[in-house]
C-alpha cells in the first residue's frame, strides 16, 4: 500500500531523517519504534504532507505522493492521528467531527460515520455539546480517533496514541486499533510504549537518529537482545 | 459637561465606534487566522469608500431617472454598499495572495514589514492615479442628512444607518463563524493549522475567505465614513486603521466580540477626549493602547482558555 524510498528531511541545517525505507504492506500493522528525537513524528508528519521531502520519494497504492499537499494526501486516503492529540479546543465534539467531515458531501455516508464513532465511543456521544478542550485526557485521544474515523482513509497514522494515558485506557486505545485494523483499514503505529506496539503489530522497523537499524516480524523484534535492552527495558 | 452633552457625545461615540468596529474586525480575524497585523487594513476602508464615490459619480441619479427619488436613494445607497464591500474584499483577497501568501512560511516579521508596505504601496499609488489624486474630496451627499432630537441631545439618519449597518453586519458574522462550515473551519485553523490540514480543509482557502470578509467589512466602513463625515484622500485610512487596531488589542486581539467592544470602548473615549480638547482626541486611542499593554496586555475579553493534555 505504501512504499517509503531513500526518505531524507531536513528541519534546516538538521537532518531528522537520513535516507529511510519501509513498507507498509494493505490490512496490514507496520510500528515504528525509537527513542525520543530519532525521526518517528518526522516520519508520519511526512507521509501526512505537513513536512516536505527533500529527496527520496513516497508511493502510495502505486502512486508518487511525494511533497502532494496535506489536503489532498487526505483525499488520497491518508489521515493522520497526530502526536498530542490536537482537538480544537474552543470547538465542540459535534464540531470538532464536523470539521473531520471537510470533504465529506454525501450526507447518508456522514451520518453512517457517525453513528459508527459514537458505537465505538459512547461517551463522546454524551459530549458532543461540550467544547474539546474540556474533555479529559482519555477522551481527547478517543476525540482525536474518532475524527481520523470520520474523515476516512485506507492508511491510518497513529503518533503515540498511548501517551499520557492510564494503563486501562491504554489497553482500551490499541484494542481499538485492533479493531480499526479489522475494518480493513492499514494502520502506521509509531510508539514509544513499544511493547505494546510490537504486541499488537505484524511488522516493526526500530528507528534511530533519522536511520532505520533493524527491521522484521514484531515477534523476532521483541526477542531481538539488542532492542530488548534498549527499548523493552529488560 | 451637563447631562446632555454627555448623551450626545455617547452617541457620537456609538457612531464613531461602529466604523472602528467594522475595521477592527478585520485586523482580528487576520490576526487570529495568520498571526499577521494586516497594516494595510486601513487602506482597504479607503479604497471601499473611494469605491463607493466612484460608484456614486458614474451612475449617480442618471440610473434610476424615472424613480422617484427616495427610492432611487434607497437602491444606490444598496449598490454602494455592496460596491464598497466588492472593492474592499477584492483588494484584501490580492493583497493576501501576491504579498502575504509568498511569505506564509517565512518569519512573521516578513509579513509583518510586508504588510507596512502595502499600505505605503495602496496610498502612494492611489494618490499618483490620475483619476483619485492625493487631494481632498467631497463625499456626495446621497441621503438627506436628517436630526432627530432625543432630550436635548440630536441623532441624524446617519447614526441610524451607521449603527444599523454595523450591527447587522456583526451579526451576521457572528452567525457565519457559529453556524456555516466556513465560519467553524476559520475557527479550527485559528487554533491549530497542521490539525485543520489533516482533517482535509484547505487552509489557504480558508484564509482568503477571511481576507474577503474583512476587507469587505472595512470597504463599508469606508462608505459609512465616506458619508458621515463627508470627505475623503488617499491617506485616510492610516489613523482609523491605527485606532482600529488599538480597539482589537484593547478587546484582545483574534477576539471577535473583543473587537466590537474594544471599538465601542475607543469611539466613546474618543468623542469624550475630543469635546476637551480635539488634540487630546487623537491621541487617547494611544494612550489607551500604552495603558492596555501595561495593565492587561492579553486585552479585554483575550482570557487564554488552558487545553488540557
Amino acid at each position: 500500500m505504501l512504499t517509503v524510498n531513500n526518505l531524507e528531511v531536513s528541519y534546516g541545517q538538521i537532518k531528522a531523517l537520513k535516507g529511510i525505507s519501509f513498507e507498509v504492506p494493505d490490512k496490514k500493522i507496520i510500528t515504528l519504534i525509537g527513542a525520543n528525537g530519532a525521526g518517528k513524528t518526522t516520519t508520519l508528519r511526512t507521509l501526512s504532507g505537513l513536512n516536505k521531502v527533500n529527496k527520496g520519494s513516497i508511493i502510495f497504492k502505486g502512486e508518487d505522493i511525494t511533497n502532494l499537499s496535506a489536503h489532498d494526501l487526505v483525499k488520497k486516503g491518508i489521515v493522520h492521528v497526530p502526536e498530542g492529540r490536537r482537538i480544537f479546543s474552543t470547538l465542540t465534539v459535534m464540531e470538532n467531527l464536523d470539521m473531520a467531515a471537510w470533504n465529506l458531501k454525501d450526507k447518508a455516508e456522514k451520518e453512517k460515520r457517525y453513528q459508527n464513532v459514537f458505537e465505538l465511543f459512547p461517551r463522546l456521544k454524551e459530549r458532543v455539546k461540550q467544547l474539546g478542550g474540556t474533555l479529559s485526557g482519555g477522551e481527547q485521544q478517543m476525540l482525536a480517533v474518532a475524527r481520523a474515523l470520520v474523515t476516512g482513509g485506507d492508511l491510518m497514522l497513529f503518533d503515540e496514541p498511548s501517551m499520557g494515558l492510564s494503563p486501562v485506557l491504554v489497553e482500551e486505545i490499541f484494542d481499538i486499533i485492533l479493531k480499526i485494523n479489522k475494518q480493513r483499514t492499514t494502520i502506521l503505529l509509531v510508539e514509544q510504549n513499544a511493547k505494546k506496539a510490537l504486541e499488537i503489530s505484524d511488522f516493526a522497523y526500530v528507528l534511530e537518529v533519522g536511520s532505520i537499524t533493524f527491521s522484521g516480524p514484531s515477534k523476532e523484534i521483541a526477542e531481538n537482545p539488542k532492542v530488548k535492552e534498549a527499548y523493552l527495558g529488560v | 459637561m451637563n447631562l446632555d452633552t454627555i448623551l450626545q457625545q455617547i452617541f457620537n461615540g456609538l457612531q464613531l465606534g461602529s466604523i472602528y468596529a467594522l475595521i477592527a474586525l478585520g485586523y482580528t480575524m487576520v490576526y487570529g487566522i495568520i498571526r499577521l497585523i494586516n497594516f494595510a487594513h486601513g487602506d482597504f476602508y479607503m479604497i471601499g469608500a473611494y469605491a463607493s464615490y466612484g460608484l456614486f459619480s458614474a451612475i449617480g441619479a442618471t440610473l434610476f431617472f424615472g424613480l422617484p427619488a427616495n427610492q432611487a436613494t434607497i437602491i444606490m445607497f444598496i449598490i454602494s454598499i455592496l460596491g464598497s464591500m466588492a472593492a474592499g474584499g477584492a483588494i484584501a483577497i490580492i493583497a493576501n495572495q501576491f504579498a502575504y501568501k509568498p511569505l506564509r512560511n517565512k518569519p512573521r516579521l516578513s509579513a509583518l514589514i510586508t504588510a507596512m508596505g502595502v499600505s505605503m504601496f495602496l496610498e502612494y499609488f492611489f494618490s499618483a492615479l490620475p483619476v483619485i489624486g492625493p487631494s481632498y474630496r467631497g463625499f456626495p451627499e446621497i441621503i438627506k442628512k436628517q436630526l432627530f432630537p432625543i432630550g436635548n441631545a440630536v441623532i441624524s439618519n446617519y447614526f441610524l444607518i451607521d449603527v444599523g449597518v454595523a450591527v447587522s453586519l456583526m451579526i451576521l458574522l457572528t452567525l457565519i463563524v457559529k453556524y456555516t462550515k466556513i465560519g467553524k473551519a476559520m475557527r479550527a485553523v485559528s487554533l491549530d493549522k497542521d490539525a485543520a490540514k489533516l482533517m482535509g480543509i484547505n487552509i489557504e482557502s480558508v484564509i482568503t475567505v477571511t481576507f474577503l470578509i474583512g476587507g469587505a467589512f472595512a470597504g463599508v466602513a469606508g462608505l459609512l465614513a465616506g458619508l458621515t463625515y463627508p470627505r475623503i484622500y488617499p491617506y485616510m485610512g492610516i489613523l482609523p486603521g491605527l485606532k482600529a487596531f488599538v480597539a482589537a488589542v484593547l478587546g484582545g486581539i483574534g477576539n471577535i466580540p473583543g473587537a466590537v467592544l474594544g471599538s465601542y470602548i475607543m469611539g466613546i473615549a474618543e468623542t469624550f477626549a475630543t469635546a476637551i480638547n480635539s488634540l487630546i482626541g487623537e491621541g487617547i486611542a494611544f494612550a489607551i493602547l500604552i495603558i492596555v499593554l501595561l495593565v492587561r496586555p492579553q486585552g479585554l475579553l483575550g482570557e487564554k482558555i488552558a487545553d488540557k493534555v
